[in-house]
C-alpha cells in the first residue's frame, strides 16, 4: 500500500503530504524545521492524541477517531486546542484608520467587544490572511492563522505607522469549545458566559486567571473561543474535559466540521490569488468602505463588486462515495478546465463526499452539473449551496 | 495457511495457489476512519507492483498494489458496501481481493507474521 494523497486538516504542512503516520514522504522541508510544542502538548499526548506537524507545531490530529470526534462536536461539546493561532494586541494613535489602511473592515464604527471578520489584503486585492479583530477599549485584539502569523506581523509592522505597536501574545493559549452543549458545559466553569451572543466577547476570570472569551468558532455550531494564559491552559482544559459532555477534538475533525459549515481555510480556499469577492466574503466589506475604498486592492475589489468576479467559491455535492480532494480539476460538459477544488473530503454528518472550490462565474449557479477530475478519474458533481450542514449560531435576539 | 506481509503493509494469506490480500491492522490504524474502498473485478490480470485497489480514509487516499502477480478471482464487495469493515476487521472480513498466483516464488523474501509485527514496532 502506498500513501498517495493527503488532505491537510488545516494548512500547507499537511497538504504537502506529511503523513499522519509520521511517514516522512513529502514532508522533508517540514521535518527539517524544528517543530514547536503547544502549551498543552503533554496534555494531548496523555489523552492518546496522534500528533502531526502542522503550522510549525506538533498538533493533535485525532484522539479516538475523526468521525467519532466530528459527530461528538455536532451533538455535544468538543474542545479544540488552537494555540498555534496568532493572538495579537495592537495599540497606538489613530489605530482605527491605520488598520483600515490594511483591511476592508469598518473599524471606525466597530463596537467594543464585538469581533469582526476581516482580511489582510495585497495591493492587487489578493488575500494575505483572514482573521478576527475585536476592539478592546483603545486596543484591537486580532486572531490570525498559525501558519501565516509571522508573515502577518512583519507585513503589518512594515505598513503601519511607527506609533502603532503590535504585541504578539505568545504567552496566551487559545482553546475553543464548540457544539450545541458548549454553553451548558462552559457555564459550569465560567459562570456568565451564556449572556454572550454570537460574535460578542468579554473578559472573564477563572481561578484568578484572566480569560478573554468570544462566542464564535469554526465549526458552524454554537461555541466559544477562550484566550487564557498558557500556564493555566492545562488545568482549564482538565476542568472542561472533566464534564461528561465535553471531549478533546483534533485537527482532523476541525477540518471536516468547517468544510461542512462552508467556511474557507486559509492556504487552501483562500490565498493571494483569490480576492474577497471571488471567495464570497463580501459581507466583510460594509457600505462605507465600499463607498470610500482606501483599503489595499480596493480598485479591483470594488470593480468586482460592481461587475462580478471572474471566478466564485462554491460548494460541490460529489456523486458517488469516493472523496474528491484539494487539487482536483473542475471541468465543464466539453471537458474544458473551468475551476479547481480547494477543499474536499468525506462529510461525517452527511455520510457522503463534499467539496469546495472555485468555478468560472457563469457556471457558479446552484445545480450546475460539472465533472471533477482526480488522478485521471472523472466524477460527476453538482454546484451546491453552502453551508452543507446548517449553521446553528446563538444569535442575539434568537431563542 | 501461511501469511506473508509486505513493507507496504499488505498481508497475503496463501491457500494452495490462491492468495487473499488485504491491508494490515497497522495500516488501517494509520489511515484512520476508512470511508471508501474500491476493489478489482474478477478476471483482471495483475502484475506484481501494479495498482490493484483504492482505499480512502477521511484524511488520505492510498493505492493498494498487487504484492504478487496473478488473476483476480474475487474482489470483496463487502468492503465496497461498508468500508468501515477494513477498520473493524482488517486481517479478516476486511480483505480486499483474491488472486490465483502466477508464481508462488514471488512470495519468497516477504516477511512472516512475527517478522512483520516486529518490524512495525520499529517504525
Amino acid at each position: 500500500m502506498s500513501r498517495e494523497v493527503h488532505n491537510g486538516p488545516t494548512d500547507d504542512t499537511q497538504a504537502r503530504g506529511t503523513a499522519f503516520s509520521g511517514d516522512p514522504q513529502g514532508g522533508d522541508d517540514v521535518a527539517a524545521k524544528q517543530l514547536e510544542r503547544l502549551p498543552l502538548d503533554s496534555w494531548h499526548r496523555a489523552r492518546g492524541a496522534r500528533m502531526v506537524p502542522f503550522a510549525g507545531y506538533e498538533m493533535p490530529v485525532q484522539y479516538e477517531g475523526i468521525i467519532a470526534e466530528h459527530l461528538w462536536t455536532r451533538e455535544n461539546a468538543g474542545l479544540f486546542d488552537v494555540s498555534h493561532m496568532g493572538q495579537l494586541l495592537i495599540h497606538g494613535h489613530a489605530l482605527d484608520t491605520a488598520l483600515e489602511s490594511l483591511m476592508p473592515a469598518d473599524f471606525q464604527s466597530a463596537a467594543d467587544m464585538k469581533p469582526k471578520y476581516s482580511l489582510l489584503l495585497e495591493e492587487n486585492g489578493g488575500i494575505i490572511d483572514d482573521l478576527m479583530a475585536t476592539r478592546r477599549g483603545n486596543q484591537f485584539y486580532l486572531v490570525v492563522n498559525g501558519a501565516t502569523k509571522h508573515g502577518d506581523i512583519a507585513f503589518m509592522e512594515n505598513r503601519l505607522p511607527r506609533e502603532i505597536v503590535i504585541d504578539h501574545m505568545k504567552e496566551q493559549a487559545l482553546l475553543a469549545l464548540q457544539g450545541p452543549r458548549a454553553a451548558e458545559v462552559l457555564e459550569t466553569i465560567v459562570p456568565g458566559i451564556s449572556k454572550l451572543a454570537f460574535m460578542e466577547a468579554a473578559p472573564f476570570s477563572w481561578e484568578n486567571h484572566n480569560l478573554w472569551i468570544s462566542r464564535s468558532g469554526y465549526t458552524g455550531e454554537d461555541g466559544f473561543e477562550v484566550s487564557i494564559p498558557a500556564r493555566a491552559a492545562a488545568s482549564f482544559a482538565d476542568a472542561v474535559a472533566e464534564h461528561e459532555l465535553a471531549r478533546p477534538i483534533g485537527l482532523g475533525a476541525r477540518d471536516s466540521l468547517r468544510l461542512e459549515a462552508g467556511l474557507p481555510l486559509y492556504g487552501h480556499d483562500l490565498d493571494t490569488s483569490t480576492t474577497p469577492v471571488m471567495a464570497g466574503l463580501t459581507f466583510a466589506i460594509n457600505k462605507r468602505r465600499r463607498a470610500e475604498g482606501g483599503f489595499p486592492g480596493a480598485f479591483r475589489i470594488l470593480a468586482e463588486l460592481e461587475n462580478g468576479p471572474v471566478e466564485k467559491r462554491v460548494g460541490f455535492d460529489v456523486v458517488g462515495r469516493q472523496p474528491v480532494r484539494e487539487g482536483a480539476l473542475v471541468l465543464d460538459g466539453e471537458g474544458n478546465e473551468v475551476g479547481k477544488i480547494t477543499s474536499g473530503g468525506f462529510s461525517p454528518s452527511l455520510q457522503r463526499p463534499i467539496a469546495m472550490g472555485y468555478i468560472a462565474a457563469h457556471l457558479a449557479e446552484q445545480g450546475t452539473m460539472v465533472k471533477l477530475e482526480q488522478r485521471g478519474k472523472l466524477f460527476d458533481a453538482r454546484v451546491a449551496p453552502m453551508p452543507f450542514v446548517p449553521h446553528r449560531y446563538h444569535r442575539k435576539g434568537a431563542a | 495457511m501461511p501469511v506473508y506481509f509486505t513493507k507496504e503493509h499488505e498481508w497475503i494469506r496463501v491457500d494452495g495457489d490462491t492468495a487473499t490480500i488485504g491491508i494490515s491492522s497497522h495500516a488501517q490504524e494509520q489511515l484512520g476512519d476508512i470511508v471508501f474502498a474500491e476493489v478489482p473485478e474478477a478476471g483482471r490480470k495483475l502484475s506484481k507492483g501494479e495498482e490493484a485497489a483504492v482505499v480512502e480514509s477521511v484524511k488520505a487516499a492510498s493505492d493498494v498494489y498487487a504484492p504478487v502477480s496473478g488473476e483476480v478471482i474475487e474482489g470483496n464487495q463487502a468492503i465496497g458496501d461498508d468500508p468501515s469493515l477494513v477498520n473493524s476487521d482488517p486481517e479478516g472480513e476486511g480483505w480486499f481481493f483474491k488472486l490465483k498466483l502466477d508464481d508462488p516464488a514471488e512470495l519468497n523474501g516477504l516477511m512472516d507474521e512475527t517478522g512483520y509485527r516486529d518490524w512495525v514496532k520499529t517504525l
